[in-house]
């Protein structure tokens, strides 16, 4: 007998067919009926109609029977309150029937109907069940519980079910032991109140690993994530359940294995990284996640989303793998991207070669997305792999070779990033890449070969006729390739004056006059004002040196990344994305690693603030614009100030015959209407103008040695920097009644090694009442010894009257040095091994400014920013910044919109100078 | 956890439909059809988020599966229960498909309340299911049986019954093998790896302690340290590295971390004992050596020799090489020494099958295909000639040393077990680039 006949109903009159039916006295019928109104509830018809016959039969015997109406009050009791109370009697009586699995059956299914009054009845129930004699039944109200506080959980608080849920932590059957710590769990993640109802002890944590051992698949996994919650109180218990946990990853079911390698990857942060356990530990947890990739191609999927993470975490552990993230042929495609991401992570020196013959292989596929991810990774590895960057580039020659339209548009792209990694070194290529001019039709191929043309312009013969060619078009083409294609142009007129006036002339009318995008305006206004007043320049600005592209593209934040490792396994991390971004509500606690001192002052900022639309582009952004260099792909290592134009006065005479004397000859001087000169006028004043404002920090000069105390000899003073020099710039005033000569200074030894570079120049001899300024300028080669505090420097100042000792401090950040800017890969790998106690923490109050001025400020002081993330509307800063003695300080500034506080952390291997360094941030941030 | 499952056909009808949490509304059926089943592109994840609501789906045959929530849940738990639904479907009916499916619709219903409480995954263990799930309902039993039953479904053995009783103890041990391979046209073994499983069918009474023993090189090596007097038979003896295992639920894997032993109380009937993988020393039972030519743009010359490197006494069998050929073929002229070669238009391939082949024997195929001349610019990609086979021996080496069963309560010893144990290389993905 079958019943797929079910799914197959007579339309008219159904409803009142099946009524008849299920009021039918023979139990065969009933049934029958039921199962109809079954398949039709799948369907999707409503047959709610029928609530009083369904439930009508559910007083029976007959458990599959039983089961049936069971499923159908749970579908439709919300919308017939009413009517389900006629359920109760029967819940409750079957609650006490003798048979375990009815009882069971009943206080599950009691649990699934979200209707107040029937929720009353179920608390007494549920406290019998939780303490039933048969272990089913306590473990299907383990869950219970919990279903019960996603309806009402004041009731679950108040009626005590905490603590017995709690209870059965304890409980001899490990089945129960594994519902009631998932309930558990479950609400502790949506308490209401934010924090977790019911804390692990050391005690709690000692019975779920004894249950671990004995439960079902599933149980374990939901002790491993739960256990993925605790954190150890040290390194001792941190080890031990370490320990304990390891063999797991031999289990064959994927679950339990990842959530073996969330817990242990989650520990592992609290022991040190040199220890033997750790080292060996990393050993253990390579092969099971190689064995990961032989499981089903969906679980494989979830697996090499988290080895993405566990890579960047952990570099060391699949390092030698390489091999086993070779894509199979018949790979379902987003197994085989993913493992393409995975190769480049892993790529290095050792076996750049392999993967490159691998790649090109890729290269040849069918499936577009997949041959483009490819041919892109070619292009990564080059970036990446310096050794490697020429067999990169002449396998992707060979590609275009293919003449394969979509790989030739994307191996255009990667070489435009080679070159700006590599400059000078691969252009003998370029004129096989002008033969694919035309076939190219993507936005960001075409800018990519327009960027090509316009920087190596001095190269190409025909470089004018070919930027000419793509101008024809220029209204129909992508912004991204009017702003390439507009900059190109200025580019080639700066290299070749005098044959491309025209052109010039062409686009920038066309920029400025046609077009409706502001962008483009504006950097037509800009380019047009920049080469009439001044082409030096103009030169200096968009023909200036490049910062170089960095290979860690698309590293994850290290913030962002401890966090997804908290969440190894779950959606998060086949997202990517922290819960709160796809979690409706409240995300809950967020998770840290353990070890980061962070954790505190998340919690509390992880409420979801909007952050401002930004209308204005950053002023990093926009001078990285100016350097054109607003192609997409790699991003920009932080741009380097622009180097500052010598405007002056000259910025007013913007109709001034700039162009004409560059070309020596005379030419109709462009004319962009007269209205828009003077507001644009105010635009270049306030790119160029406002960095000049605020210039360094100079602390006030503070009284160092006052005249009391000096026989008559005032000295006050502060520490400079100027032009890559330590000053010390001294007043020193005579208040005595005679003359004053013979001056001299001396220092003693100090933190930073600090020692007068000249002798001392001062106005000599000093009358009396007179003041005269001195300037001394500073070296850091002088003897050292440590100075508590660090900065204070203790100086002995003679003249014709007597020697005087005083002691100052030197403001810190007048000890930044200029090359105080870390490259990107060198900054995360250095915050990744600077160990977590080095790590400082430090809240810098009322600061009114946003992170762009607080970057400009910074970095006018030295202190450079190496990378800036918006995560979650606060702004993340990563800046580095080194001292005279070459130590080296990372910092990272967590800025939210409207809160005047922001939350510094700082990392450095002599931590000790944190203090210094806080002080120095006050200074320049309120200064 | 999860919230709903869905089971689709592949118009995207709908097959089941179960919802365990209140937040999936009654829309998350049709907006997984609309936009994935029915996804103008196909989607390309399996997980999708629409509306911030995630969807895990596997689709096998003509059947999707579809689990949906709007919680940050484990993801590999729940492809994993997924995976296990349908074990366990396929186990009470057969194949997933449609038919069947709508077949047994009220068993599925009352499978899905017993297994996913709430959206937690509970006992999915079929043997144990099957006691007490079984569509006759359960009316006759009495209560020692009920009891039996639900300290089974909770139990810490749960995947073996008390009371079984044989009359002859007997057991089966399969080690079956799966040879990997990806050779680049030099013949360079650019990719390798075995992946191994024991399969036991274990027909014992009462609860039987189990104990495993394979050539496993750690436990060798513990050995060998161990004695006193040098046993030289045993230091020949080929060992196996493997690079990781994983067990069954019954093995109890705190024992094999701390003593390397495997030992466990077996389920009744066949299950997966162990599954292991290794990468070093295998031996590759066949050798493809590819020659393509290309002359022309209308001919092809392909030659295709097949080598066996295995003992000459033992046969290979079931073996079927597959040469890939351009999608313009027009026609194909075959000759092979061995064997049946046939082109087929359908796979765009020459398939070779050989029904038998002893070791270190060779043979040939040349074939010679014509193309039709196609203005198409874009180039044939030469998938790679795979392969497929069957040897009667181990290709990774692995060795069963014994295994010895205790009963302490039922007077049977492990003398008067009968054991079988077998060992097959089967081709995995097992392909040279040409």
């Amino acid at each position: 007998m079958t019943d797929s006949k079910y799914f197959t109903t007579t339309k008219k009159g159904e409803i009142f067919e099946l009524k008849s039916e299920l009021n039918n006295d023979k139990k065969e019928k009933k049934k029958e009926a039921v199962k109809k109104v079954i398949a039709s509830m799948t369907v999707g018809k409503d047959v709610s109609a029928l609530f009083p016959d369904v439930v009508n039969c559910m007083q029976t015997d007959n458990l599959e029977l039983k089961k049936l109406v069971y499923l159908y009050l749970m579908n439709y009791a919300k919308s017939q309150p009413d009517m389900a109370i006629m359920a109760v009697n029967t819940f409750v009586k079957d609650c006490e029937d003798p048979n375990p699995l009815i009882r069971a059956l009943a206080v599950r299914t009691m649990g699934c109907i979200r209707v107040d009054k029937i929720t009353e009845y179920l608390c007494e129930p549920l406290r019998k069940c939780l303490k039933d004699e048969d272990p089913y039944v306590r473990k299907t109200a383990a869950v219970c519980v919990a279903k019960l506080y996603d309806i009402n959980s004041s009731m679950v608080e108040d009626q005590g079910f905490l603590d017995q849920l709690k209870d059965l932590l304890s409980d001899s059957n490990p089945m129960v032991v594994a519902n009631a710590v998932a309930a558990l769990s479950e609400i502790n993640e949506s308490s209401s109140s934010g924090s977790p109802l019911v804390e692990m002890t050391p005690q709690t944590v000692n019975k779920l690993l004894t249950a671990l051992n004995e439960c079902t698949e599933w149980g374990q996994v939901f002790i491993l994530d739960s256990l993925a919650n605790y954190s150890p109180r040290d390194e001792r218990e941190a080890q031990s359940t370490c320990e304990r946990i390891t063999p797991r990853l031999a289990h064959a079911n994927a679950a339990v294995v990842l959530s073996a390698v969330k817990v242990l990857m989650k520990f592992m942060e609290m022991l040190p990284s040199d220890s033997e356990f750790v080292t060996s530990l990393t050993k253990k947890l390579a092969p099971p996640l190689v064995t990961l990739l032989s499981s089903e191609p969906e679980v494989q999927y979830v697996a090499l989303r988290n080895i993405n993470l566990i890579v960047q975490k952990r570099p060391d552990i699949l390092k030698h793998e390489m091999k086993v993230f070779f894509v199979k042929y018949n790979d379902p495609i987003y197994v085989k991207l993913e493992k393409l991401d995975i190769m480049i992570r892993l790529a290095s020196q050792a076996n750049v070669a392999q993967v490159l013959s691998e790649l090109k292989e890729y290269a040849t596929e069918v499936d577009v997305d997949f041959v483009r991810k490819a041919v892109r990774a070619i292009g990564r590895c080059a970036i990446k792999v310096e050794q490697s960057a020429e067999r990169c580039v002449s396998t992707l020659l060979d590609l275009i070779q293919t003449k394969v339209n979509y790989v030739v548009q994307e191996a255009i792209v990667v070489i435009k990033d080679i070159f700006r990694k590599y400059p000078n070194k691969y252009e003998s290529i370029i004129s096989t890449l002008c033969e694919n001019l035309d076939t190219l039709d993507e936005p960001e191929a075409r800018a990519s070969m327009i960027w090509i043309i316009g920087e190596y312009a001095e190269r190409i013969d025909n470089a004018d006729e070919l930027l000419e060619s793509f101008l024809e078009g220029f209204a129909d083409e992508n912004s991204q390739v009017q702003l390439q294609l507009l900059t190109a142009i200025v580019k080639l007129f700066l290299k070749r004056p005098s044959d491309t006036q025209e052109l010039v002339q062409q686009v920038l009318s066309l920029a400025t006059q046609d077009s409706d995008n502001p962008d483009l305006r504006d950097r037509g206004f800009i380019y047009w004002r920049l080469l009439s007043t001044d082409p030096a320049a103009a030169k200096e600005v968009v023909l200036a040196e490049k910062p170089l592209i960095s290979e860690e593209t698309d590293l994850l934040e290290p913030t962002l990344l401890d966090e997804l490792i908290c969440h190894i396994s779950s959606l998060a991390s086949v997202y990517h994305k922290p819960p709160s971004a796809f979690v409706e509500g409240r995300a809950g606690i967020r998770k840290s690693l353990p070890a980061s001192a962070r954790a505190g002052s998340e919690g509390v900022e992880s409420t979801e603030s909007q952050a401002a639309p930004a209308v204005i582009p950053a002023q990093d952004s926009l001078i990285g614009d100016l350097l054109s260099m607003d192609i997409g792909g790699p991003t920009v290592a932080p741009v380097a100030a622009a180097p500052a134009a010598p405007f002056g006065s000259a910025a007013m005479d913007l109709l001034g015959g700039g162009l004409d004397t560059l070309l020596g000859e005379t030419s109709s001087s462009p004319a962009p209407p007269s209205a828009l000169a003077a507001s644009s006028a105010a635009l270049l004043g306030d790119i160029f103008g406002a960095p000049a404002a605020s210039a360094t920090y100079v602390a006030p000069k503070t009284t160092w040695l006052p005249a009391e105390k000096g026989k008559g000899l005032d000295i006050s003073g502060s520490f400079v920097r100027r032009n890559g020099q330590l000053f010390m710039d001294l007043t020193f005033s005579n208040k005595a009644m005679q003359p004053m000569l013979g001056f001299a200074i001396q220092f003693n030894k100090n933190s930073f090694g600090i020692t007068p570079a000249s002798p001392l120049q001062v106005q000599s001899p000093l009358p009396p009442g007179v003041a005269a300024d001195a300037s001394l300028p500073l070296a850091t080669t002088g003897p050292v010894q440590k100075m508590e505090p660090l900065t204070t420097l203790q100086v002995a100042v003679k003249n014709n009257v007597d020697v005087m000792y005083f002691a100052c401090q030197i403001p810190m950040h007048a000890l930044f040095v200029e090359d105080g800017q870390m490259d990107k890969r060198v900054f995360l790998a250095t915050w990744k091994e600077i160990p977590a106690q080095n790590e400082v923490q430090y809240t810098i109050t009322n600061v009114m400014h946003s992170a762009d001025t607080v970057v400009s400020r910074m970095q006018q002081n030295n202190v450079f920013t190496i990378a800036k993330r918006n995560v979650e509307g606060q702004d993340m800063l990563y800046q580095s910044l080194k001292l005279t003695n070459g130590i080296w300080v990372l910092n990272e500034l967590k800025i939210q919109p409207g809160n005047p506080n922001i939350t510094l952390s700082l990392k450095s291997r002599t931590p000790n100078v944190a203090e210094g360094v806080f002080q120095a941030y006050d200074n320049i941030l309120h200064g | 956890m999860i919230g709903g499952l869905f089971v689709y056909n592949h118009k995207g009808e709908v097959l089941i439909s179960r919802v365990y949490r209140d937040d999936i509304g009654r829309n998350a059926v049709d907006a997984f059809r609309v936009n994935v089943i029915h996804a103008r592109q196909q989607v390309r994840s399996p997980v999708t988020n629409i509306a911030r609501t995630s969807f895990f789906h596997i689709k096998r045959a003509n059947i999707w599966m579809a689990a949906v929530t709007k919680q940050n849940v484990n993801a590999a738990m729940v492809f994993e229960f997924m995976l296990k639904v349908i074990d366990v479907m396929q186990s009470y009916f057969g194949k997933i498909s449609e038919e069947n499916i709508k077949n047994n619709f009220v068993l599925i219903y009352e499978l899905l309340d017993e297994i996913l409480d709430f959206g937690y995954p509970q006992n999915t263990d079929t043997g144990v299911l099957k006691t007490f799930i079984t569509q006759q309902g359960i009316k006759s039993q009495t209560k020692e049986e009920q009891a039996q039953i639900t300290s089974q479904v909770t139990g810490q053995i749960g995947w073996r019954r008390e009371g079984i009783k044989y009359r002859r103890n007997e057991l089966f041990l399969d080690v079956l093998e799966y040879v990997n391979l990806l050779m680049s046209p030099q013949g360079q073994v650019l990719s390798a790896h075995v992946a191994g499983k024991v399969v036991m069918k274990s027909y014992l009474s009462g609860m039987p302690e189990c104990k495993f023993g394979i050539n496993d090189k750690i436990v060798m090596e513990a050995k060998g340290k161990g004695m006193t007097t040098e046993d030289p038979a045993r230091s020949g003896k080929p060992v196996v590295v493997i690079d990781d295992c994983q067990f069954h639920q019954c093995v109890k894997l705190s024992k094999f971390e701390t003593e390397h032993s495997i030992s466990f109380i077996p389920p009744d009937g066949e299950f997966e004992l162990m599954r292991y993988r290794t990468t070093k020393d295998i031996s590759l039972p066949f050798r493809v050596i590819p020659l393509v030519r290309e002359v022309g743009r209308t001919k092809m010359e392909v030659k295709v020799v097949l080598k066996s490197n295995f003992k000459q006494s033992l046969l290979g069998q079931k073996i079927e090489v597959k040469i890939p050929t351009p999608l313009n073929t027009s026609g194909v002229q075959l000759i092979c020494l061995k064997g049946k070669a046939k082109y087929k238009a359908s796979e765009n391939a020459i398939v070779w099958k050989i029904k038998r082949m002893a070791g270190l024997k060779e043979t040939q195929l040349s074939a010679e295909i014509e193309l039709l001349e196609t203005d198409t610019k874009k180039k044939w990609t030469r998938p790679p000639i795979s392969m497929n086979f069957e040897v009667p021996f181990a290709p990774s080496g692995f060795k069963v040393r014994y295994l010895k069963v205790f009963e302490s309560k039922l007077n049977y010893s492990d003398h008067d077990v009968i054991k079988w144990v077998r060992y097959i290389g089967r081709s995995g993905l097992y392909e040279t680039r040409c």
